[in-house]
């Protein structure tokens, strides 16, 4: 029999922390006592971070959210007759109306926060697997040109062409190759990776597949760090679900194409995001990053031929081989094809993932989707790219975000994440964290990373200000270091110098 | 978590090199159960995972997950990242610093409370966040924290 009412509270990590288990007990505990049965679909999130938790009632006409509800809203909402989507004042409407929404140009998270994540049914019903089966029955080469004229390029970073690696793993030598995941999102202001496999796993599994299918890989591994116990829990779950439904392991859906998929959990370390540390840490060993080349793509894990794509590059795959190349191409500006799941995060009003086409102005991002600051004040500054990745003054904003636009400016798109500052931010602060934190996660391979770190921590704390010596240490940093946490620390500390050099200018206490 | 037991850590070490697993999923099982890595555990880790206790020790070192000796009963994770910096982190781990009596890393005498930094819990948007005993917690101000830890340490 199925219940009088569907409703949906997120199981993300974020509403549980802001009280979505208890919210939940509630609405049961008051439904019992009024004899109404309730069925609660915990959902990923919708990406509306500063709505959540979330809540949302099916009604005829369509899903009505009601935002920042806590247990304690629960009596007042049953007043209000929320269970048929009553008015009250945290009700934002019909969802799909949320301007916030309705503005975005949903294609990775198309599903994500709509669905029941580990529902194989809902999945397939709303796309899911589509892309799957058309690769099921294309050549690996037929699949490889199809992402190479795509133009999808990395999203973890460094923006390399998908294409062009997938194709290199195809051809290299070895009959044992591999599938990686990279899902060790550890950049601060990021979190497109936690959603997607909290809200949608079955699509990186789809993704990863269809890379196996084009390189001929058989076996994947997701490196997901330990910070998000949420999304090991639900990627295991899904990998379990997928492979009873023979969406994974032997003679895929009968195709004969064979795919096993493991998760590997990290152990709190920022620079396993690099590509060839995190191999290391797959292998067992500490995350000590490896000369280059030879490239993973030739002789990744354990020696073998290994594509390592980050989370939401594998996530663009399915669409990719659904809609067409020429589709995906026609998205976004330049050479920055598709769209791009940006995570606004920091002091903003309206902090969340708002996914749109490559080309917005990192002004339409910040003010028209985040609001400017949560606490009023004036924004002083955004970094965008994560830890490693540049600050930006007000007057930079107008710059249209693609790959090659942000680069042009000394900046980075990274990871896709931008955290806002107000104007309480001390820009010479942030500066000494960038090396603080170099110093902290550096691996200890090469000196000017390790011993680097350091020192520019020391110049950023000493009394007085030495421009020059520590602009003589960012270039030894960016020189000479293995990879890029050394090479790329300088950026924020270096552009900040730039356009704040009045917070440098006074003594240190 | 359970009190450390050399017999137990070997027999979790003997199972995971017998299938094959890599040394970092044996710590993984072993602070999973106990909490941390006790260092009775590097010589069974180097004989069965075909290391030297170097190798080991050095493996245990990199990973901060990797804990060595046992945390206090409750453990509290505060995240130090930039978007938790943005909305007024270092004032609140300041807060918490100076309550506890304790600095990021430290254990409390009475083994109650153990204090972590962690760099970014994905919580970004709705700083500052914080880990207690793996349950997530996001928009913390000084009057929620004040109430955690009257509820841990008094």
């Amino acid at each position: 029999m199925s219940a009088q009412f569907r409703l949906f509270v997120p199981g993300d990590m974020l509403a549980v922390a802001l009280g979505a288990d208890e919210l939940v007990k509630e609405l049961e505990r008051q439904a019992k006592v009024k004899n109404l049965s309730l069925e609660i679909i915990r959902n990923g999130s919708r990406g509306m971070c500063w709505a959540e938790t979330l809540l949302e009632v099916q009604t005829p006409a369509g899903r009505m959210a009601y935002a920042n509800v806590t247990a304690k809203d629960v009596k007042s909402l049953f007043k209000a007759d929320f269970l048929n989507g009553g008015a009250h004042p945290k009700s934002l409407g019909l969802t799909r109306k949320i301007p916030w929404l309705a503005k975005q140009s949903r294609i990775i998270f198309n599903r994500c926060g709509i669905i029941d994540p580990l529902s194989l049914d809902e999945f397939a019903a709303s796309g899911g697997f589509s892309g799957l089966l058309i690769a099921l029955q294309m050549s690996g080469r037929e699949i490889i040109e199809q992402i190479i004229q795509s133009g999808l390029r990395g999203r973890g970073g460094a923006g390399f062409p998908a294409g062009i690696k997938w194709k290199t793993v195809a051809n290299a030598d070895g009959n044992t190759k591999h599938i990686v995941c990279n899902a060790d999102e550890g950049d601060s202001g990021t979190f497109a990776d936690r959603l997607i496999m909290e809200g949608d796993p079955f699509r990186i599994i789809e993704g990863m597949v269809i890379a196996a299918l084009a390189t001929g890989a058989e076996h994947g591994m997701i490196y997901l760090r330990s910070e998000y116990p949420f999304a090991v829990k639900m990627m295991r779950n899904a990998i379990k679900i997928a492979k009873n439904a023979n969406w994974l392991g032997a003679d895929i859906q009968g195709f004969g194409r064979n795919f096993e998929l493991e998760v590997f959990v990290g152990a709190g370390s920022y620079v396993c995001g690099e590509e060839t540390a995190l191999l290391e840490s797959l292998e067992g060993k500490p995350g000590i990053v490896r000369s280059k080349p030879p490239l993973p793509a030739i002789e990744g894990l354990f020696g073998q031929p290994t594509v390592i794509n980050n989370v939401i590059t594998l996530c663009s795959v399915p669409d990719i081989l659904a809609r067409g190349a020429n589709w995906h191409k026609k998205l976004g500006i330049g050479q920055s094809t598709g769209t791009m799941p940006f995570q606004l995060a920091g002091n903003l009003a309206k902090g969340g993932l708002v996914e749109v086409p490559f080309g917005i102005s990192l002004l339409e991002l910040i003010e028209g989707f985040g609001g400017g600051t949560g606490n009023g004040s004036q924004i002083k500054a955004l970094q965008i790219g994560g830890p490693l990745g540049a600050y930006l003054p007000p007057d930079m904003f107008a710059t249209k975000v693609g790959y090659e636009e942000l680069s042009n400016i000394g900046a980075g798109i990274g990871h896709g994440g931008i955290v806002v500052y107000g104007s309480d931010v001390n820009m010479r602060e942030q500066a000494e964290y960038a090396f603080e934190f170099c110093a902290e996660e550096s691996c200890g391979k090469c000196t000017p990373c390790r011993i680097g770190a350091v020192r520019g921590k020391e110049l950023m704390q000493a009394k007085t200000f030495n421009k020059s010596l520590i602009d003589e240490l960012c270039e030894i940093m960016i020189e000479g270091s293995a990879c890029a946490m050394g090479a790329m620390t300088p950026i924020p500390v270096q552009s900040a110098m730039r356009y704040w050099p009045q917070d440098f200018a006074k003594e240190n206490k | 978590m359970h009190n450390w037991n050399d017999a137990q850590a070997t027999q979790i070490i003997k199972e995971e090199a017998a299938a094959g697993a890599v040394l970092t999923k044996a710590l993984r099982r072993l602070v999973d159960y106990f909490g941390y890595v006790d260092e009775t555990a590097i010589a069974p880790l180097a004989t069965h995972f075909l290391r030297s206790k170097a190798e080991v020790f050095g493996v245990i070192q990199y990973y901060s997950d990797f804990r060595t000796s046992a945390p206090g009963k409750h453990v509290l994770r505060l995240c130090q990242a930039e978007s938790c910096q943005a909305v007024g982190a270092r004032k609140l781990t300041k807060q918490v610093c100076d309550r506890t009596k304790l600095a990021l890393g430290g254990t409390s005498t009475d083994g109650k409370l153990t204090l972590e930094p962690v760099y970014c819990l994905g919580l970004c948007a709705n700083g500052p966040a914080a880990e207690l005993d793996g349950q997530p917690l996001a928009e913390l101000n000084k009057t929620k924290i004040n109430a955690l830890l009257d509820r841990l340490i008094s």
